[in-house]
């Protein structure tokens, strides 16, 4: 007689897996990944391979001989967990230090938390955060932007980023117009390019959001998130612009220097880390925006969004809690 | 002539259509030898048998009796000899009583009952017998939930129904009865639909379809231009939109309030199955004793749809349509979404079997669950806008109030949140579990 399989409805799924959201994400990250080789070479080449190889090993090690349990190094979420760290590191860190990094992100991150899904930080940016807390001359020295096939120089050099430029004119007393005259600061089309120094992924705003769009597209990402981060900081940029613009330069600068794309696209939208309603995204969206401004404008660092995203993540159980899906049958939300 | 597509707003999900039955016009079922009628085959209490073993029965003869208020009455689908009345295996997986009956191959048929299949047009009863025809013949609700339709009709007072909405949606994958009787009883489901009209006194029924069935549309688009007050309203393509409550957002945008019940709204919904037993029963005086069983599957030789005797051994369908394939992993009552699997062909088709779904080997195992990523899809596809994922937790640290609060006892058990899983976690097993529990605590404050 058959032996039939007995099991609760539903008898069919989707398709969807970890795996191939994972993969999507990988996917999406290469325009990117193609501009940093181009204005780096093989540093971003070198710096993207020791962090995603360094991710898959910890994660592998504390998998078989800590942990004890299921090795789940090709779902794909180390794979990105090490993109995106390669992302935030400048070019020229040396590989130790990338290594202690994704100890970080995978060790501390991650699995202490239970791996993947439980971890409350984002993995990436709790390695970066941690690497620029540890060894914050060699995560703050940037390399200038040599397009591959360019002529002249050969030696790489160093400079500061156009944020660091805008922090450091501001701190000195100049005005606005006086720091977009150093000759050292990227001009319009540069920044949106990413044709200027800074961190592996936050080059090219236009590499990044085609990614973005792709993620859309596939239904890995809602596009709250992202978009209420962009509007949040060019609107509250924009209105201290407005107030004193000898002050506060005008709002699309913060959109295309620094990491805020890379941030805003990338790692806000992580879904581990993010909150679980429209309207939760919304709010975490709109609080990072704020919290980088904030930190871009009046705090120690150049660069405000790891920090923005990292206090966010926070708070995403208490947004869970109170943004409650709209409830079919039922009129207003009562609490 | 195109009209817009209409949907429900929040969630849904679209899995493969699948539909490989529906070009399949309805085959009639060879008899088998022997029939087993469960006596629980309506939703409520189960019916309480009137015959004995060793009795003579006839074809719509009165076997068992509904005596509660939410029951249905049971009509013998053979003429034969009442072998014994015990336990048996049904569609639940539980050996529960029915009666057993050695089939005899002509047909005698209880007297008063039409069999000739010619159209009666004109309605001649009255409301009152209308509602007390259901009742006797025993109809439920053939969609699957198997409610008995002379309750439905009964409208609490105070309420007013004002739109009939009939589901002709179908939105499981697969199945294509409901299809096949549209494109092929149109004009006596039409009917069916008058007499609930009449005995609902609603001035206005809207016959919802997916617009993966067009010509089932266009069918009744063009018989339904000789009816009164009947519209048929194309739906996009989406699950569940059978789903009751789901079916009324889409047709006439209203919202039933959480935890009631459609005539809270203005509406009673009916499946097209139940509108074409209606019409048999009014007009003909036939008992509800078959039903139109899609048997399909992706390995199934022969994909059909059977007009079935209620008590035919799920065997005798799966022979029918050219056998079990030989990798058959499961077998489905119903469809794949919501659907049981049974756990042997010896279970007998009853009145809320729409159809028998066979899985390959491949397809019957579930993917091994993973730790759940906070993807919040199944957030997003909830068609009631709960969040599955933070009810699975609830349920598995047996925190049933909570999950009250967070509205459990609002799922249908469509399945969605499970479908769409890239983690493969079991949302709807833990869903169901929570349901059963929570409503064990609201029974034992009453």
């Amino acid at each position: 007689m058959n032996q039939f399989t007995i099991s609760g409805s539903p008898h069919i799924h989707g398709e969807e897996s970890v795996s191939k959201i994972m993969y999507t994400v990988v996917l999406a990250l290469l325009p990117a990944v193609l501009v940093s080789a181009y204005f780096f070479g093989l540093d971003a080449i070198r710096v993207l391979f020791i962090a995603v190889i360094s991710c898959m090993f910890f994660e592998w090690v504390i998998q078989k001989y800590i942990i004890k349990g299921p090795i789940t190094i090709t779902d794909g979420s180390a794979v990105v967990a090490g993109m995106l760290l390669a992302f935030n590191v400048p070019s020229n860190l040396p590989w130790w230090i990338l290594v202690i990094g994704a100890l970080a992100t995978i060790g501390i991150a991650k699995m202490s938390f239970g791996g993947l899904g439980r971890n409350p930080f984002n993995p990436a940016l709790v390695g970066r955060v941690f690497m620029l807390i540890s060894f914050p001359v060699q995560m703050t020295s940037w390399p200038i932007a040599k397009p591959v096939f360019a002529e002249g120089l050969t030696d790489a050099i160093t400079g500061p980023t156009a944020l660091g430029l805008l922090k450091e004119g501001v701190d000195a007393g100049k005005t606005i117009d006086q720091i977009l005259a150093d000759p050292a600061m990227p001009d319009y089309i540069d920044r949106i390019t990413g044709n200027m120094s800074g961190s592996l992924g936050e080059m090219s705003a236009i590499a990044l959001i085609i990614g973005g769009l792709f993620m859309i597209w596939r239904k890995v990402i809602n596009w709250q998130v992202p978009f209420s981060i962009i509007f949040t900081v060019f609107v509250f940029a924009g209105i201290f612009h407005l107030i004193d613009p000898t002050m506060y330069i005008e709002p699309t600068f913060h959109l295309f220097a620094g990491g805020l794309m890379l941030g805003a696209i990338f790692m806000a939208t992580d879904m581990v880390t993010s909150p679980m309603t429209i309207s939760g995204k919304l709010v975490f969206g709109v609080g990072i925006g704020l919290i980088t401004i904030i930190i871009r404008f009046w705090g120690a660092y150049p660069e405000g969004i790891s920090f923005a995203i990292l206090i966010m993540n926070a708070f995403v159980p208490l947004i869970n809690n109170s943004f409650k899906p709209k409830r079919f049958g039922v009129k207003a939300v009562s609490k | 002539m195109m009209k817009s597509l209409k949907t429900f707003k929040i969630g849904g999900v679209h899995p493969e259509e699948n539909k490989r039955s529906a070009n399949a016009p309805i085959q009639i079922l060879p008899f088998p030898k022997q029939a087993i009628i469960p006596l629980g085959q309506n939703l409520g209490a189960p019916s309480k048998p009137l015959v004995k073993r060793g009795d003579e029965v006839k074809t719509g003869q009165l076997i068992a009796g509904g005596e509660s208020f939410i029951a249905a009455n049971l009509h013998s689908p053979f003429t034969g000899k009442v072998s014994k009345i015990d336990n048996f295996l049904d569609s639940s997986g539980y050996r529960r009583p029915a009666i057993v009956i050695d089939v005899q191959e002509e047909d005698i048929w209880e007297d008063g009952i039409d069999t000739s299949g010619t159209i009666k047009r004109e309605i001649t009863a009255d409301r009152k017998t209308i509602i007390d025809t259901i009742k006797s013949c025993g109809i439920v609700g053939l969609g699957g939930a198997t409610f008995p339709t002379h309750v439905k009709m009964m409208v609490p007072d105070g309420k007013k129904a004002e739109y009939l909405i009939i589901n002709g949606v179908e939105c499981e994958p697969y199945l294509t009865s409901d299809h096949r009787l549209m494109l092929e009883k149109g004009q006596e489901l039409l009917i069916g639909i008058q007499i609930l009209m009449k005995a609902l006194d609603v001035e206005k029924a809207i016959v919802g379809i997916e617009n993966n069935k067009r010509d089932a549309i266009n069918h009744l688009t063009e018989l339904a231009a000789g009816f009164e007050r009947i519209q048929i309203q194309p739906l996009k393509v989406k699950y569940p939109q059978g789903g009751e409550k789901q079916l009324i957002k889409a047709t006439v945008n209203r919202e039933v309030p959480s935890g009631k019940l459609p005539i809270e709204v203005g509406c009673v919904v009916s499946n097209v199955g139940t509108a074409f037993a209606v019409y048999e029963a009014v007009q003909k005086n036939k008992p509800l004793i078959e039903r139109i069983v899609t048997v399909t599957g992706k390995a199934v030789k022969k994909p059909s749809n059977f007009k079935v005797r209620v008590g035919t051994p799920v065997q005798q369908l799966i022979d029918a349509a050219e056998g079990l394939p030989e990798n058959t992993g499961k077998i489905i009552n119903g469809g794949p979404m919501m659907g049981k699997a049974i756990m042997s062909t010896e279970v007998p088709v009853v009145k809320g079997t729409s159809g028998i779904l066979l899985m390959k080997q491949e397809e019957s195992r579930r993917k091994t669950a993973l730790n759940c990523i906070r993807c919040s899809k199944c957030t997003s596809v909830c068609p009631m806008g709960l969040e599955p994922y933070l009810l699975l937790k609830l349920v598995k640290l047996e925190r049933y109030e909570d999950g009250m609060k967070e509205r459990i006892m609002d799922c249908i058990e469509c399945g969605s949140c499970q479908f769409t899983c890239p983690s493969n976690l079991p949302l709807l097993d833990y869903l169901k579990l929570g349901k059963q529990r929570a409503g064990q605590i609201i029974r034992s404050r009453k």
